[in-house]
């Protein structure tokens, strides 16, 4: 295993570990109120190593769960948004023609508007929502970023020489698509997938800050840092720990996609970039200038 | 094109803000009013023509759009253009200079890293970008709240500037601004530089490796020549992904502002989404975009005075 | 104003221009170390043509970067190994002599001019760039001589020509741009890997027209490496012919042509087609060549040699004298009773 790859995987495996196993080795269950009176607000000790909030719940308890409930989102949306992307791109490119640049258009158009205002938004006007009703919507507005790249990819990848010798021997249409070219975005979406994760959890632990993503009493590290916010001085556990959690976990996420994306898509040239909350789109091969055109990309 | 191209995104958002409300529960009346009676309710249905035809309603949308007219916000008391003209251009001061403060440092690094890629000083850099690069922004705003203003006291916590502004002398008053700005801007542009030189350094050992670097060396350049001639090539990326990077530099930036009560659009947009004041919210989904479509816009220009193969003959 | 001719050398008149002795140049890789160049020597004297010519892999483009010392890491030249130029170490030089030799004394001529070029600079400014690095020249002095190389060169409307980026000039203007930037200071040493390899056969001709008639006007060597013998015929006066990373013959071109003594040389001339023949099957070295980590003992070509016998593979030739100026790595050339048997190839 490359050099890279090691690491990476090390920090991932840790992660689904404590985020799987940790919940069920806490002795405290993350909603309990454990001691109003005398175990509200305690820093950081032995007995509670990430501290206790406002109305004695322990932190750390409240932290592993949040991590089950961060993530798990995070991973539901993120497979909604390569599904929906992968198909919408891939009937683009299928259908070709004036239908395939109006569509990529169409997706122009939608990366153009910040992801976050369109859920601030959202928030605004529906207030409080539902997991499976965040899940939806965030998976929902994320799609775009995994379209342009299949656009894109499958579009480099038709006018490749073994797309065309496949369609020189008769293999045309859904065929084409899905027994030569899909194959090959198999590994740019997995790597897609692990910037989307990573970035996902960021916007949730932000959203869920603000008040618009998870709701109270739910623990997740988005909530407990809007727990925090107006203590953020005196009650700094609070603020800290699922900090560091996110960063943990995003940094996992990021990681592995670097990793992988060194190890299965090492020449690639940046096309167009988009918001930091969505997957990156490793750039095809191709280096002629019209590769250039817009289309988004993601970070790298 | 470009300019079609803005055109459409506007008008999508704008028309993306519309159906938001149609769709949302509640009458929009509750949605512009809350906890109003019957009556004030069917009063303002017929003053805001909520009774006509969806059709009628989003063309008076749009045409008030074009006019300008971006409604009223009910927890201002003001005109929503008021309250974006104080708001926008804060914000957009800070993006500015979020966004040179990132790409200047992120195109040093990437530049210096590209040029020695391979090497153990490349990879440790790589690892701090990467850490750099997953730290979520309000996070890190956090931190650097707490650490440098509440317990080092250092620089300021929130605003602006200070109540006392306005009985300073004007070098005061730089100073002060310059002092507001630091914690904000260092959060917001931080994580940026992470994200540029990441994608400067790969481009610039993409071009490291290029047929031409072979050629300048044996032309008789010296090496730091060379690499000049390679960052020429390696700008190209960079420039793409800025036009690119701007939906998730409002992103940070709305983070950003909450957390330091930076009175831009972001710290309106969260006050009026607490305060059920959509008309603000809306506005200021146009506005992002249209910020964003321009960006882009910019960007694309800057790409083709970058590269001259992408100039259209 | 012409191309000024080469200035005059440091060098003894009598002493080659260049000397290489005993080349080596290995790359580390997975399988082992690869020799990619082992133990290469030759010399190439003041105004001579000579021609490299060897199959894709042989080593030969290789050799020609370490002359200026471009080969790319994590290729080493190693110790032993020695190339004088014009009185003065190569491999020992200091990097700032380097520099000096580099584009001015000695020139290099890549095979692909759309990659070797900087896209994001006019091609003008490219050639001009040598001449800064050089000279002291004023703006107006170096663009003017820019402009009158790209005319000397044969591209019509220099001027215009010179503000334009690569992507807009043709295959064979590129080239050209390619061959004024590296004849701009009159170095007394041009070396040209495959240059007219990547362009269309018409175009080849007038860039090897270009280039036999600006060394007629500049009295420069030539150091031409090509695996095409059309190139050879037309080009060179001396021909070195390597295969593995060896030289394994080398001759005079009228010699070589008219008595090959390698029977890698032989078979390399059966293989052209030629007008007339009434065989229906074109003649081919059967067999390939072998990779650099796992070369056979004894005579590296002995695998695919008709005349192969016992001693080719216990005991590797060494360079031995065919004529005056005429040299082989072949055991038949102190056995020529054996090329009698000519035997099938055995395929590997």
């Amino acid at each position: 295993m490359s050099r890279r790859l090691s690491p990476a995987f090390v920090l991932m495996a840790l992660l689904v570990a404590v985020v799987v196993a940790g919940p069920l080795l806490t002795p405290y269950a993350p909603n309990a109120q454990l001691d109003i009176i005398a175990l509200r607000s305690q820093a950081p000790s032995l007995a509670h190593p990430f501290g206790t909030d406002a109305v004695s719940r322990d932190v750390l308890s409240r932290v592993l769960d949040g991590g089950r409930v961060s993530l798990a989102l995070a991973i539901l949306s993120v497979s909604l948004s390569l599904v929906v992307g992968t198909l919408y791109g891939a009937m683009s490119t299928l259908a070709g023609g004036v239908v395939d640049s109006t569509m990529r258009r169409l997706l122009d158009v939608a990366l153009s508007i910040p992801r976050l205002l369109v859920l601030l938004a959202v928030g605004a006007l529906w207030g409080a929502l539902s997991f499976p009703a965040l899940v939806l919507l965030i998976g929902f507005t994320g799609w775009f970023d995994t379209a342009r790249l299949v656009t894109d990819e499958l579009r480099a990848l038709r006018a490749q020489e073994f797309s065309l010798a496949a369609r020189a021997m008769g293999v045309r249409g859904p065929r084409l698509l899905w027994r030569h070219l899909l194959p090959h975005l198999l590994p740019t979406l997995v790597i897609t997938a692990s910037f989307g994760v990573a970035g996902t959890i960021a916007l949730e632990a932000g959203l869920s800050y603000l008040g618009l993503g998870i709701q109270a009493p739910q623990a997740s590290w988005g909530t407990i840092l809007r727990d925090g916010a107006g203590v953020v001085q005196s009650e700094w556990w609070l603020s800290l720990f699922p900090g560091l959690a996110t960063v943990f976990a995003v940094l996992a996420c990021n990681a592995l996609g670097d990793a992988l994306r060194e190890r299965f898509a090492p020449n690639h040239v940046p096309r167009r970039a988009t918001s930091r909350d969505t997957a990156p789109i490793p750039m095809t091969g191709t280096t002629s200038p019209s590769a250039f055109s817009p289309s988004r990309t993601v970070r790298p | 094109m470009r300019v079609l191209q803005s055109v459409a995104v506007v008008f999508s958002a704008a028309s993306l803000a519309f159906v938001l409300l149609q769709l949302a529960p509640g009458d929009p009346a509750t949605a512009l009013g809350e906890g109003i009676s019957p009556e004030l309710r069917a009063t303002i249905r017929a003053q805001y023509g909520l009774d006509d035809s969806l059709a009628t309603q989003y063309g008076r949308w749009l045409w008030s759009l074009l006019r300008g007219e971006l409604g009223w916000s009910r927890d201002q008391h003001r005109p929503v253009a008021a309250v974006l003209a104080d708001a926008l251009p804060r914000s957009l001061f800070l993006m500015g200079c979020a966004l040179s403060v990132s790409l200047a440092g992120g195109m040093l690094i990437g530049a210096w890293q590209g040029a020695r890629a391979g090497s153990r000083r490349d990879r440790t850099t790589s690892t701090a970008l990467l850490v750099l690069y997953s730290l979520p922004e309000f996070w890190l705003a956090l931190v650097l709240l707490v650490v440098f203003a509440h317990h080092l006291g250092w620089l300021p916590a929130t605003g602006i500037t200070d109540e006392t502004y306005r009985y300073m002398s004007t070098r005061q008053q730089f100073v002060d601004r310059v002092r507001h700005l630091v914690l904000p801007l260092t959060s917001l542009s931080l994580v940026g530089v992470a994200v540029f030189a990441r994608y400067q350094r790969h481009a610039m050992q993409e071009s490291m490796t290029q047929a031409f670097v072979r050629t300048a060396r044996a032309k008789g350049l010296t090496e730091s020549a060379v690499r000049r001639q390679a960052w020429r090539s390696a700008l190209l990326p960079v420039i793409t992904v800025t036009g690119l990077m701007l939906p998730a530099l409002i992103t940070g930036a709305v983070f950003v502002e909450r957390v330091f009560a930076w009175p831009g659009m972001g710290f309106a947009m969260i006050r009026a989404i607490e305060a059920r004041d959509y008309p603000v919210v809306s506005a200021g989904v146009i506005l992002g975009s249209a910020v964003t479509a321009l960006g882009a816009a910019l960007a694309d220009i800057a790409r083709e005075i970058a590269d001259p193969r992408l100039r259209t003959p | 104003m012409t191309i000024s001719a080469t200035r005059d050398s440091t060098t003894a008149p009598d002493r080659p221009l260049l000397d290489v002795h005993a080349l080596k140049i290995a790359f580390p890789s997975e399988h082992g170390v690869a020799r990619a160049v082992d133990g290469v020597s030759f010399t190439v004297s003041r105004g001579e043509s000579v021609c490299v010519v060897g199959e894709s892999g042989c080593g030969k483009s290789l050799t020609a970067l370490s002359l200026l010392r471009l080969v790319p890491p994590p290729g080493r030249i190693e110790s032993g190994s020695r190339i004088t130029f014009d009185g003065a170490d190569i491999l020992t030089l200091d990097d700032e002599r380097l520099r000096d030799i580099r584009g001015q004394h000695m020139a290099m001529i890549f095979q692909e001019p759309m990659t070797a070029l900087n896209p994001v600079l006019t091609v003008g400014d490219q050639i001009a760039e040598v001449l800064r690095v050089h000279t002291t020249l004023s703006r107006q002095e170096t663009w003017a001589r820019t402009v009158d190389m790209l005319a000397q060169v044969g591209i019509a409307d220099a001027g215009a020509r010179a503000k334009q980026y690569p992507h807009e000039l043709s295959g064979g203007m590129r080239q050209r741009v390619m061959i004024a930037m590296a004849l701009i200071m009159s170095p007394k040493l041009v070396i040209a890997d495959e240059p007219t390899t990547a362009l269309d056969v018409t175009i080849q001709a007038q860039i090897l027209e270009l280039l036999r008639d600006l060394r007629a006007r500049t009295g420069m060597a030539l150091l031409l490496i090509t695996h095409d013998l059309g190139v050879v015929a037309e080009m060179a006066s001396r021909v070195i012919v390597m295969y593995a990373g060896r030289v394994v013959e080398e001759a005079d071109v009228e010699d070589l042509f008219a008595a090959p003594s390698h029977p890698y040389t032989e078979g390399l001339l059966a293989a052209i087609p030629k007008l007339g023949q009434e065989e229906e099957r074109l003649q081919t070295i059967s067999g390939s060549v072998p990779p650099p980590t796992a070369l056979p003992s004894g005579c590296t070509f002995r695998d695919r040699c008709p005349y192969a016998f016992a001693r080719c593979a216990t005991e590797e030739p060494a360079l031995l004298q065919v004529g005056s100026a005429h040299r082989a790595r072949c055991h038949l050339v102190e056995e020529p009773a054996r090329r009698a048997v000519r035997h099938d190839v055995v395929r590997t």
